[in-house]
């Protein structure tokens, strides 16, 4: 896949992730009602609205692509969200220079890991997106590294482990962000911010499959749709399983 | 003289520590900022570098105090982005870490460090 393949997967994936966040806009705020301040629903909608707009004019190149995203959600999105996400994109966005390869795009989700765990302060276990990033990261690297899965398959892996994540979220208590405000409140209620991590890894995972089916390769030098692979991480969902094409 | 930059989810939270601080804090430059800018509680990086560059006239730094979560990551993303030498984030409560900085920042030759201490050691007193 050459780079222009991968900057129209990244365009196709980010239109995805906005259609996306308008259909859960609700679904995110009743979660975020529960626990928190009741707008993360209206402000991912926001700013992945505004993400689709400012990609119009930007260069064809995957890493000023999802580097535009991330200045459009650190912009628009409001709350802890928006430096969670926009921020960390903007900073695994340089990950992406050469180009979305398998390699490449393993170096974007651990970017985008560390980045987000220093701007939070969050580790596993405080009920928090982390909670779904970071087994979606270790399970993507993990597959692609030892299992010598392909980027899709690696994907859908690191879906599978988003939405456990998600799921390990309520029954425990938030330890950061609003929902720590409540103590044992919490406990019981599922995190928003894993869940729209989720949700966007999801559609990451279904443009991957469009763009790489038959068509992936493991090594480095491989043009394969690793953009697709390295957005994922950033948004962290769950899905089936990637079984499809393998690299072949 | 070192500026002070409060910030809350609030403009006028904000606007009213802003109040508070200013009544010990002479002619020290005091920068409020809060809100999304169409009305809703929370806070964005954007008006927060703008506040910090506005705050550091005279070029001797910049403390800035903050309320909740998402205002320490957007305050520390401006902080990235702002075009001045010397900014930091005080650990400390926002309405006492102000009115410490206010204070702080008013005595000769006040630095950055100096002002973000006196901020900080508001975290440690008790009121009862």
């Amino acid at each position: 896949m050459d780079r222009e393949a991968q900057a129209e997967a990244i365009r196709e994936a980010t239109a995805a992730m906005a259609d996306r966040m308008a259909a859960e806009k609700s679904v995110l705020t009743d979660l975020d009602s529960a626990i928190g301040d009741a707008d993360h629903g209206a402000n991912m909608n926001r700013g992945f609205q505004a993400a689709l707009e400012r990609l119009e004019d930007a260069d064809d190149d995957p890493a000023t692509l999802v580097k535009t995203v991330g200045v459009a959600l650190v912009s628009e999105v409001g709350g802890a969200a928006g430096p969670l996400y926009g921020g960390s994109l903007m900073k695994a966005s340089g990950e992406l220079e050469e180009g979305v390869t398998a390699e490449s795009s393993v170096a974007f989700a651990e970017r985008y890991l560390e980045t987000v765990e220093e701007r939070g302060k969050a580790s596993v276990g405080d009920k928090t997106m982390v909670d779904a990033i970071t087994p979606a990261v270790h399970t993507y690297k993990k597959s692609i590294e030892v299992d010598d899965c392909d980027p899709l398959e690696a994907l859908g892996k690191a879906v599978d482990a988003a939405e456990r994540g998600v799921a390990f979220t309520t029954p425990i208590r938030a330890k950061k962000g609003r929902a720590s405000y409540l103590g044992w409140r919490s406990v019981g209620h599922q995190d928003p911010g894993a869940t729209s991590t989720l949700y966007l890894l999801e559609e990451l995972l279904e443009v991957a499959r469009e763009h790489l089916d038959g068509d992936v390769e493991t090594d480095a030098e491989a043009d394969v749709d690793p953009e697709e692979l390295a957005e994922p991480a950033a948004g962290g969902e769950v899905d089936e399983s990637a079984n499809s094409d393998g690299g072949s | 003289m070192v500026g002070i930059v409060v910030v809350s989810h609030s403009e006028r939270a904000a606007e009213g520590i802003r109040e508070i601080a200013r009544e010990m804090g002479g002619d020290v430059r005091i920068e409020a900022v809060g809100g999304t800018g169409d009305g809703q509680i929370g806070t964005t990086p954007e008006p927060i570098r703008e506040a910090v560059e506005a705050a550091d006239g005279s070029g001797e730094g910049v403390v800035v105090l903050v309320d909740l979560g998402s205002a320490v990551m957007n305050a520390e993303l401006a902080l990235e982005e702002a075009a001045v030498d010397e900014a930091v984030v005080a650990d400390a409560p926002v309405l006492e870490g102000a009115l410490n900085a206010a204070v702080a920042a008013t005595a000769p030759n006040a630095t950055v460090e100096a002002v973000r201490e006196a901020a900080e050691e508001a975290a440690g007193v008790s009121k009862l």
